[in-house]
């Protein structure tokens, strides 16, 4: 890992294709093909789902579109019981995008430093913090709890949103990739220019990390959206639920009210697409990204 | 650094000259540093170091009450806490069933996410990009949502897959756990694939030009260079993979509205989750600790085993 990322990533993408093998070349597109049913077949399923009526849910082929009722669904998913499900999908953006944004923020800090400076105790923070990658988040949940019901903080918005902002596997691919594509050079010529670091930080380093900076805050983005058991500990007040924990609570309530499951099809649908629209927009960055941590 | 602040010392002029450029270089990069690493370290030390040393506090703990109906009071229990730990039956089962799960479904995932990002990689397909995104979509669903979805596909009457479903119940206390294997799959081979995939790319072509020289095939060099070459990146993934799994919780939370066989001590998580609500915090502290342990020493191990093997 001496050159910068994107200069992995090109040549391979231009790798020429062979010629002259029609065997291995249709028995590959096959595997590929069988797979592309496997991991796509489910979501299919669900979008057809989302967009009929319940007679029609369970009356007609479950793979292929009846009468389109996508909107009226929606319309009856966001109505129920005054736009709960809105809240819910509002409460996710809010914990997920500020706790991604300031939490990448403060690993690119972090990372960046243990990278490019040198002081006391720097090796003995990066392996604390490395070591925190191997502690399973869930460990944690229940010491949170504890924790924030000492200061009277469970059932809070802050309860769910503080302890998302850490993400050490983010300090780790931040060091790595400072160390890498941040040349020492050119945070010497803006020293020379007079520069502060904080300044250098942001108008030269921050830049050249901005590949690592968009997988560390999508990865940190889906951790977050995902997150189930620390809301599902801390939180009682529904109305402070992200979507995991709504759609959860909807789930495990269908026997008793039939009509839940109609929603619960609609509202997976929903929760899905802010993922996979930012993983599409942004691919060009995190495929790059992810290189960074394959390599080390 | 020194050589760092010896440049910048002309235009640093309103420093006391007494100091020595070097020795004023390492006090005003260790504030930098400072401004930079003290935000993350204090979030850090607050959610993850505090609560870790919290959950052992706790653990050995214990509450006794005076008399049946007597006020209940805290009192240090040593490792009484984790007497009943070890001795929990249902506990080691989970234990068991994980270790079990494991051992099949993380060579699985992985060894399929190897095989499609060699294929990827091989030269032999067309629409690598459509691929590669349509295996890794299934990341972006959330581990909840991929269990309530699959959950319906199980389900008998709801099914697409009728002509399965209706001849083998995937929701049986024989089946279930790995119809849940199979959703924790579907969502994560993408993402591991492209951990692989990315590292695959890395590699420089000279190295299979020379091979390929010397008259090796396809498969030859995908055994001897490729996969010697991204053993990190596996290494890295099944370490991960590892942990997952200990953690089990969302996928089998939400099977248990699919299926009887699922109960509120089927993975060690759960069996957290449920004396969190009863609540015996002190008990639930003492096996998040064990829990936690026995994730760290297995992934520990494991990162070991395949550091030796690689240089022997």
């Amino acid at each position: 890992m001496t050159t910068a990322p994107t200069a992995i990533v090109t040549p391979a993408e231009t790798r020429p294709r062979e010629r002259g093998s029609v065997l291995p070349r249709s028995a590959a597109m096959l595997i590929m093909g069988v797979c592309t049913v496997y991991f796509l077949l489910p979501l299919w399923w669900l979008l057809v789902g989302a967009t009929k009526s319940r007679e029609q849910f369970t009356g007609t082929d479950s793979l292929w579109f009846a009468d389109f009722r996508l909107l009226d669904n929606l319309g009856e998913l966001m109505s129920y019981r005054d736009g709960l499900f809105l809240r819910w999908t509002l409460n996710s953006l809010a914990y997920t995008a500020g706790a991604a944004l300031l939490g990448t923020l403060l690993a690119a800090m972090c990372g960046y430093a243990l990278a490019k400076y040198r002081f006391p105790g720097r090796e003995l923070i990066f392996n604390v913090v490395l070591s925190g990658v191997l502690v399973p988040a869930t460990a944690l949940a229940l010491p949170l709890f504890l924790i924030f019901s000492q200061v009277h903080a469970t059932n809070t918005f802050w309860a769910v949103f503080l302890p998302s902002l850490v993400n050490p596997f983010g300090v780790y691919l931040a060091r790595v990739y400072a160390a890498a594509g941040v040349p020492d050079g050119l945070l010497e010529a803006s020293r020379i220019d007079g520069a502060g670091e904080v300044r250098t930080f942001f108008t030269i380093s921050a830049r050249l990390m901005a590949p690592a900076l968009v997988t560390i805050f999508l990865f940190h983005f889906v951790a977050v959206w995902n997150n189930f058991l620390l809301p599902l500990i801390m939180l009682s007040d529904e109305r402070l639920f992200p979507v995991t924990l709504g759609l959860y609570t909807w789930n495990t309530q269908i026997a008793q009210v039939p009509e839940l499951r109609g929603m619960v099809i609609v509202g997976s649908l929903i929760s899905i697409t802010p993922l996979a629209v930012a993983f599409l927009l942004l691919q060009r960055f995190w495929r790059t990204g992810i290189s960074t941590g394959a390599v080390k | 650094m020194t050589q760092l602040a010896t440049t910048t010392e002309p235009l640093a002029q309103d420093r006391p000259p007494a100091r020595t450029p070097a020795r004023r270089g390492r006090i005003r990069y260790a504030r930098a540093a400072a401004v930079f690493v003290g935000p993350f370290a204090v979030l850090f030390l607050l959610f993850y170091l505090v609560p870790i040393v919290y959950a052992v506090v706790q653990s050995l703990y214990t509450v006794q009450r005076t008399g049946t109906y007597g006020p209940a009071q805290e009192v240090f229990g040593g490792l009484t806490q984790y007497r009943l730990v070890f001795s929990d039956g249902p506990f080691w089962r989970s234990v068991g069933r994980m270790l079990a799960f494991g051992a099949i479904q993380v060579p699985v995932m992985l060894g399929l996410a190897l095989a499609l990002a060699l294929l990827l990689d091989s030269g032999l397909v067309t629409g690598r990009r459509f691929f590669r995104l349509a295996f890794f979509v299934p990341y972006a669903v959330p581990g909840v949502v991929a269990a309530i979805m699959w959950g319906f596909l199980y389900s008998p009457n709801l099914s697409p897959l009728k002509p399965i479903t209706s001849t083998f119940d995937l929701l049986s206390a024989d089946t279930v756990l790995w119809s849940i294997a199979n959703v924790v799959t579907w969502v994560y081979v993408g993402y591991n694939m492209l951990i692989i995939y990315s590292a695959l790319m890395s590699i420089p072509t000279e190295m299979y030009e020379a091979a390929r020289l010397d008259g090796a095939g396809r498969l030859r060099i995908a055994w001897s260079i490729k996969i010697p070459m991204v053993r990190p990146a596996i290494v890295l993934t099944a370490v991960f993979s590892i942990i997952g799994t200990l953690q089990l919780l969302s996928e089998p939370q939400v099977f248990r509205s699919f299926s009887s066989a699922v109960s509120s001590t089927y993975t060690p998580n759960l069996t957290v989750l449920s004396l969190s609500s009863i609540p015996n915090f002190h008990l639930a502290a003492a096996f998040s600790v064990v829990l936690a342990l026995t994730t760290f020493v297995l992934s520990f191990a494991f990162l070991k085993t395949a550091q030796r093997r690689s240089n022997p």
